[in-house]
């Protein structure tokens, strides 16, 4: 075999190689995509059935019985509330230690990332009762609150590690023209990391729509997002897998859809900027 | 610049996030030192330490401890080294690589209640499951998963979580890595397990210590997959520390034993966070 063909068979084994990790990795969510224009009797069906005739009655049930639109209207108010709130107290913060460090920076910042650590179930129960004082319990306030917080500190390290590669002189430059600190911030820092503004939005949104924990212990049903719906699912009344299906690709889909278009400048984003 | 004006810029986030750690925090703390029952209120005296010996002498403590730490370093184990052989392996150009791309990194987007109930009905039912009846097609008994290995179940959905995300980093770091270098190699006659060894692994030292860190931090706090799936059980054989407090709060209403436990899942958290952030953060650039 010359060279060339060996490269050439490489390629081509590396590629059934790689294909073959992703089928069976994907696989999961193909089988619960499928079930979900299944009947109930073809989800259960023994081998089981890759052809059969779609329904969509699946998607019908799922809102009628539990109100999806209700469900995924908390998601997206709770997701994308919070990422605002989150991103307007983290610019400046992010802003001010990565252009203007001090000696404490570094310290404030892995102090950030410790109250990260700190376990939500060490606090569930305060938290708990405070939100039952305040009446705060199953209202979508709380999440949003909750939410915020939770992810603030990998919100002000990532716009960190991005802020952080801008070049310095493009800002000495405005100062010089006689730009006052807003005027850098607003027309050039800003402008400049949109992309990776951007990125950290996103990333916080995912955070926030498949955040599990807070929603299913504050939330009963009003204020329940997608996730705490699909847990409601989990009760063991029989067999319905492909009502179950369609209410899991409902609750995913705007998420991993979301995910396709941004992965790259979400793993760049999620291991704050160390790889590239 | 002003320091004062980059103190009044940092101030938000940095009161905010104090004021969320402290102020449930303090309270966790005084909780865990009174007798506070939700089904017997008005009777909140101080009893020192007791709640903590409560805890402590569950029965599912050690079990949820045990569980818990086999969990966290089980599926760092299982996702580290998967995912750098993986990612190795398909470091090359081939035919609909943004496709694999797009399908690998799937899975990282699922939320852990619809991840659990997949697992849980459509992969390990042991009657109608897709894993029963593989097994059954290949002439074995057909497990039943969540009841026999329910430990093992909730390793492999929060690895099937994590695993992708693992790939993805390692092989968007090993895009970076030098080909010349590589090459170079290759010409002196070094193996392509010697390139892997001495090249790959110390290039990837970087984003395996950011996947460690990322991951601990959700590994720790790992809860809907069990709450959807096994319940903690049979027995304590899948409750974690998480679920534990969670069992002790909520459906049993002990404040005071809960509180105690959730300090207890600080202090663990911490020692692990020492750890972690010692080895790690040398790796962040600040």
């Amino acid at each position: 075999m010359t060279l060339n063909q060996q490269r050439k068979l490489k390629t081509i084994l590396t590629g059934l190689f790689a294909w073959s990790v992703a089928l069976v990795l994907f696989f999961p969510i193909f089988w619960m995509f499928i079930t979900s224009f299944k009947t109930e009797l073809q989800a259960i069906s023994v081998p089981p059935s890759l052809f059969f005739e779609p329904t969509l009655d699946n998607f019908r049930i799922v809102q009628e019985r539990s109100d999806y639109i209700h469900h995924a209207w908390n998601s997206v108010v709770t997701s994308f509330g919070s990422t605002i709130i989150a991103l307007i107290i983290a610019i400046p913060a992010a802003y001010s230690m990565a252009f203007f460090p001090g000696k404490r920076t570094k310290d404030i910042l892995l102090w950030m990332l410790s109250t990260k650590m700190l376990p939500a179930v060490g606090v569930l129960v305060p938290i708990y009762i405070l939100c039952r004082n305040y009446g705060l319990l199953d209202s979508k306030t709380a999440l949003v609150i909750i939410f915020t917080l939770m992810n603030l500190p990998i919100i002000v390290w990532m716009l960190f590690s991005y802020f952080k590669d801008l070049p310095k002189e493009i800002l000495e430059a405005a100062r010089m023209d006689g730009a006052t600190p807003w005027d850098e911030v607003v027309k050039v820092v800003l402008p400049l990391s949109v992309g990776a503004i951007s990125s950290t939005a996103l990333l916080s949104i995912v955070l926030c729509w498949n955040e599990a924990f807070w929603s299913l212990n504050l939330t009963a049903s009003d204020a329940a997002p997608l996730t705490a719906m699909i847990a409601s699912y989990s009760s063991p009344e029989g067999l319905f897998w492909a009502k179950l299906s369609a209410a899991s690709t409902l609750a995913c889909a705007p998420i991993v859809i979301f995910g396709w278009f941004c992965q790259k400048q979400l793993v760049q984003g999620l291991t704050f900027g160390a790889v590239k | 610049m002003k320091r004062s004006i980059t103190r009044l810029l940092m101030a938000p986030s940095v009161i905010m996030l104090l004021v969320w750690m402290i102020i449930p925090l303090s309270m966790t703390i005084y909780f865990s030192t009174i007798r506070y029952n939700l089904l017997y209120p008005g009777q909140n005296n101080f009893v020192g330490l007791m709640n903590f010996e409560f805890f402590i002498t569950d029965p599912g403590f050690v079990p949820a401890v045990s569980n818990t730490l086999i969990l966290l370093l089980s599926v760092l184990i299982i996702t580290v080294v998967l995912g750098v052989m993986l990612s190795a392996l398909i470091d090359k150009p081939f035919f609909g690589q943004g496709i694999v791309r797009v399908l690998l990194i799937s899975p990282f987007f699922i939320m852990p209640t619809v991840n659990a109930l997949i697992w849980k009905n459509m992969m390990m039912n042991p009657v109608y499951g897709i894993f029963a009846w593989i097994s059954e097609s290949l002439g074995f008994e057909p497990i039943d998963w969540l009841s026999s290995y329910p430990l093992v179940s909730v390793i492999i959905m929060v690895s099937w979580q994590w695993l992708p995300f693992a790939i993805l980093v390692f092989v968007t770091a090993l895009q970076s890595q030098d080909t010349e270098q590589k090459e170079a190699a290759q010409m002196d006659g070094a193996t392509g397990w010697h390139i892997f060894r001495y090249l790959t692994i110390p290039h990837l030292a970087r984003p395996i210590a950011v996947v460690v860190m990322i991951e601990t931090i959700f590994l720790l706090a790992v809860f809907a997959e069990i709450f959807v799936s096994t319940g903690g059980g049979p027995g304590y054989d899948s409750t974690n520390l998480a679920y534990l407090i969670y069992n002790q709060a909520l459906l049993q209403y002990d404040v005071g034993v809960a509180s105690a436990g959730g300090l207890f899942a600080v202090l663990l958290a911490n020692i692990v966070a020492i750890f972690l952030i010692r080895a790690v953060g040398k790796n962040l650039t600040v």
